[in-house]
């Protein structure tokens, strides 16, 4: 494969697993709030639960099965296209995707067919069991995949012979040492992801005024969600940070613009890198200088490697990394804010009211999936020029007998046909959401108080004010 | 040195574990996703809405299952031949991709077709389009890999277009009248009144073809392939092997006696028996390669400690995803009713 094939295939895998992980990130976190929507209408009784759960379970199977036929592209995308990945990593990663088929797949794909259909044809206690059940295998799929895809970030447990790794110790491979903190990191981008969906189609619901008993519990699960997730995934993001800045510095340096290794660097809102200078241009700083390095070494004095420790060829792309890492960081304090702002409005008793906060609230909806992107986009460019850090670089990675031509007709035929599946789907799950939940009382009597709140409302509602 | 010793017999023996279960893999691949890509491509002759309705919802609890059949085929061969995984898929590239577009489009129809109603016509289309060229391109992969692939250094070595030969085009479209008569069969045993009436017909049609392909097939490979023929035509082989075609025979006859008959799930477990014999001669043809003609299952393996790991964790829970898979079927047996689904 010639250099420019190569960029193509390169530009095709990171299109199609981008189009990928949206799915994920939604059905991961959607399954999950169907099962609890299912358990809660059980332990409860309240119908709204079940319209809720019958109505999250259309728009979910819609979403899953994107997230599925788009997975299938990937997992044979590593033989298509990157045949040396597959010959270099293969004793290693072969098994983890193995696991992932086996204890995952098999798992969600035969208890979706129950969750979709099996509404009649089992009894509700077994149909619960199968949304959990699915829940579960998406969970356990995202760990499997993370594994992997954290070894080639942080590889450990293995040995090179002749180019080629070789397992030693399956544990260390597994828990490798980015993979905690990479798996909450996402798994918990997920849940948010989801829970700023479902508390956008809330809002959206309340301002216009359809559906109001339901889009209450949906307003307040989800905002629950987003007021203790927001915070938990900063914290959880500056020790991925740290972790990066033990294995991968380079990435570390590439995400802080951070060149000259002798001082201490300040945090950066906005600068251009400029790799030929060695330097950024139009710093913009936080006023407080070393705060960077009080960040990452929890001392305004401390340093850290620099890009100018690298020889260029070992560098990471620095302008995509540093943009995409400010964005993802962005979002996640936009989440806090909305997160936060929602939390005191509860707390006040005045959430439904302010329409103010469910106007804005209601058009959040992409921030997750965003968010989701970026960090993508930071970890997997940010691991450039390595495939597998300190294995193999992604220009040997490649099959070598496929053409440009080749990659390139099948690069187009995967744009157009991304394009129509997600514009339409994206379509349909719209419809879906303007039809709302069969079956729902379309609007209470004005005055009428809400149903009383089950215990567990009642409870997130005191932990709220407690914390304030 | 007995832990050599030993060694030594698991990189002998755990290749050969391996392409059983990747050979199971297939066959379970092939047979499942064969009947519900089959009603995709019997979509065409069923204009009717009410009949399409019947034909997709007979198929729609199973079929993301069926297709985890093929994502354990492909990480399967990842698994436990990562050399080949990559010489095939890379071989393989045009026709794969395809395919993948092809599963896309009809993976997603389940779906949208019921929320895009009344206007689904077009996503009628991408189910019986999507059915139809996977199919094939599945078709078309297996005769290229019956011709065998150039390798050079552990790499393809070949075009991007050697698959386009009568051969693999030939196997493509046979591949496609052997899935619609998997789907036929099927409907017969799930569906009542004018939808099964219909495929007891179209069975006629398809297993006379499906029969003529399977003869096709058996006679071009010998004959262009030295190293085929000697496999099947010299003795004793002959002897041993001469069951394989008399038991197709036999199946052949069961499919045409239960379409007689009206017995209703007769046609379909004779077809899957077919089906397995089918894939049994073609193992028979290939075997030890992994990719003809030079790749064996040995050479291509990958490390012990690899699929030693993997196959500890796939005896655990094969049995364990075969019976829950039963479980799903067991709970949708039985024939389907107008109307049922959850849309
Ligand atoms: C964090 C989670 C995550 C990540 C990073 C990935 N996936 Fe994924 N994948 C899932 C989480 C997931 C999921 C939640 O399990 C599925 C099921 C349906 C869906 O929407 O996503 C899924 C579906 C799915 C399927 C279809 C499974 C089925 O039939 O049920 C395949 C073959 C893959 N994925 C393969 C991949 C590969 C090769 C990836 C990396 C390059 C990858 N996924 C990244
Ligand atoms: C699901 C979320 C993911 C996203 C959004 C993502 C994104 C990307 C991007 C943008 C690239 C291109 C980097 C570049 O070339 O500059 C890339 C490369 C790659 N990633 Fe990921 N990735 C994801 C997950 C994974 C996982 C889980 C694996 C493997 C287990 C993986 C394996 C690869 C491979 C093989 C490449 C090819 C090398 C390359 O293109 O440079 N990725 N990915
Ligand atoms: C709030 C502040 C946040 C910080 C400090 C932070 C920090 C980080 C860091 C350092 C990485 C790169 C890890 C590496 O070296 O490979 C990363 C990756 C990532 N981030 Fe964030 N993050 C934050 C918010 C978010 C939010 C809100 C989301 C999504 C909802 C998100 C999703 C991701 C994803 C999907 C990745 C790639 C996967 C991974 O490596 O974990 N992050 N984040």
């Amino acid at each position: 494969m010639d250099l420019d094939a190569v960029f193509l295939a390169r530009l095709q895998f990171a299109f199609t697993v981008a189009f990928h992980i949206i799915f994920p990130s939604f059905t991961i976190g959607l399954a999950a709030f169907i099962a609890t929507l299912l358990v809660r209408w059980r332990l409860t009784g309240e119908e709204r639960f079940n319209r809720l759960a019958r109505f999250w379970t259309k728009i979910f199977a819609v979403s899953f099965a994107m997230g599925v036929v788009s997975g299938i592209v990937l997992s044979y995308q590593f033989g298509t296209n990157w045949a040396g990945f597959s010959r270099a990593t293969g004793n290693v990663l072969g098994p983890l995707i193995g696991y992932e088929v086996l204890t995952a797949f098999f798992l969600e794909a035969s208890f979706l067919g129950i969750l979709l259909f099996g509404w009649n044809r089992v009894s509700p206690n077994l149909h619960v069991l199968a949304a959990v059940l699915v829940a579960v295998g998406t969970s356990l799929s995202a760990f499997w995949i993370l594994a992997a895809n954290s070894w080639m970030h942080t590889p450990a447990g293995h040995i090179v012979r002749d180019g080629i790794a070789y397992p030693e110790d399956w544990l260390a491979i597994i828990f490798n040492p980015s993979f905690p903190y990479r798996f909450s990191h996402m798994f918990t981008a997920a849940y948010l992801t989801t829970s700023i969906v479902v508390l956008a189609v809330g809002a959206r619901y309340l301002m216009q005024k359809r559906f109001e008993d339901e889009a209450r519990t949906m307003v307040r699960m989800g905002l629950g969600m987003v007021a203790v997730l927001a915070p938990l995934q900063l914290v959880l993001g500056d020790l991925h940070g740290l972790n990066t800045k033990e294995y991968q510095p380079a990435k570390l340096a590439a995400m802080e613009g951070h060149y000259d290794s002798s001082k201490p660097a300040d945090f950066l809102l906005f600068a251009l890198p400029n790799a030929e200078k060695n330097g950024n241009a139009y710093e913009v700083k936080v006023p407080i200088p070393g705060l960077a390095s009080f960040v990452i070494t929890h001392d305004f004095k401390g340093t850290f490697k620099g890009l100018n420790d690298y020889r260029p060829e070992d560098r990471p792309p620095v302008t995509p990394v540093f943009f995409a890492f400010r964005v993802m960081v962005g979002l996640g304090m936009l989440m806090i804010l909305m997160g936060s702002v929602g939390a005191f409005l509860w707390w006040r008793g005045t959430l439904f009211q302010s329409r103010a906060y469910l106007g804005l609230v209601q058009h959040a909806w992409p921030m997750g999936f965003i968010a989701i992107l970026a960090g993508w986009w930071v970890t997997e460019t940010g691991r450039q020029p390595w495939l597998a850090t300190g294995i193999l670089r992604t220009t040997d990675a490649v099959s070598p007998a496929i053409t440009f031509n080749a990659v390139l007709t099948t690069l187009i035929l995967f744009v157009v046909v991304y394009t129509v599946v997600f514009s339409m789907g994206v379509y349909y799950i719209n419809r879906l959401i303007d039809k709302g939940p069969s079956g729902a009382a379309q609007k209470p009597p004005h005055g009428q108080p809400t149903r009383p709140l089950s215990a567990a409302e009642e409870a997130t509602r005191e932990a709220i004010i407690g914390a304030h | 040195m007995v832990e050599m010793a030993s060694g030594e017999a698991m990189a002998t023996w755990l290749p050969i574990i391996w392409i059983g279960l990747l050979g199971t893999a297939i066959a379970m691949y092939v047979v499942l996703d064969g009947f519900d890509l089959g009603i995709g491509i019997l979509f065409p002759f069923s204009p009717e809405e009410n009949d399409r309705d019947v034909m997709m919802n007979s198929v729609a609890p199973f079929w993301d299952g069926n297709e985890t059949w093929l994502i354990l085929g492909g990480g399967g061969l990842f698994v436990a031949f990562p050399l080949a995984y990559g010489i095939i898929m890379s071989g393989f590239y045009l026709p794969v991709i395809i395919m993948l577009l092809a599963l896309v489009f009809r993976g997603v129809a389940f779906e949208y077709r019921w929320v895009a109603k009344p206007d689904h016509r077009w996503w009628d289309i991408a189910f019986a389009g999507g059915s139809i060229t996977a199919s094939f391109m599945q078709g078309v992969i297996l005769g290229g890999l019956l011709r065998g692939l150039p390798v050079k250094d552990g790499h393809f070595s070949g075009g991007m277009l050697d698959w386009v030969q009568p051969f693999p085009l030939f196997v493509g479209v046979a591949t496609v009248a052997g899935y619609a008569l998997l789907g036929t069969t099927w409907l017969i045993m799930r569906t009542t009144g004018e939808v099964a009436a219909q495929a007891r017909e179209q069975s006629r049609v398809l297993l006379v073809a499906v029969l003529a392909a399977m003869a096709a097939v058996s006679l071009w490979t010998p004959l262009t392939d030295p190293r085929i023929w000697e496999r099947w035509f010299t003795l004793p082989n002959f002897f041993y092997l001469s069951p394989i075609p008399l038991l197709t025979g036999l199946a052949a006859l069961t499919v045409w006696r239960g379409l007689e008959s009206g017995r209703d799930s007769t046609p379909f477990l004779g077809t899957v028996a077919l089906f397995l014999l089918g894939f049994a001669g073609l193992a028979i043809s290939t075997l030890p390669y992994v990719v003809p003609p030079t790749l064996t299952i040995w050479e291509a393996a990958a490390h012990p400690s690899s699929q030693l790991f993997m196959l500890i964790g796939t005896a655990a829970l094969l049995p364990l995803i075969l019976g829950y898979t039963a479980f799903v079927y067991w709970t949708f047996r039985g024939k389907i009713k107008p109307g049922e689904g959850y849309h």
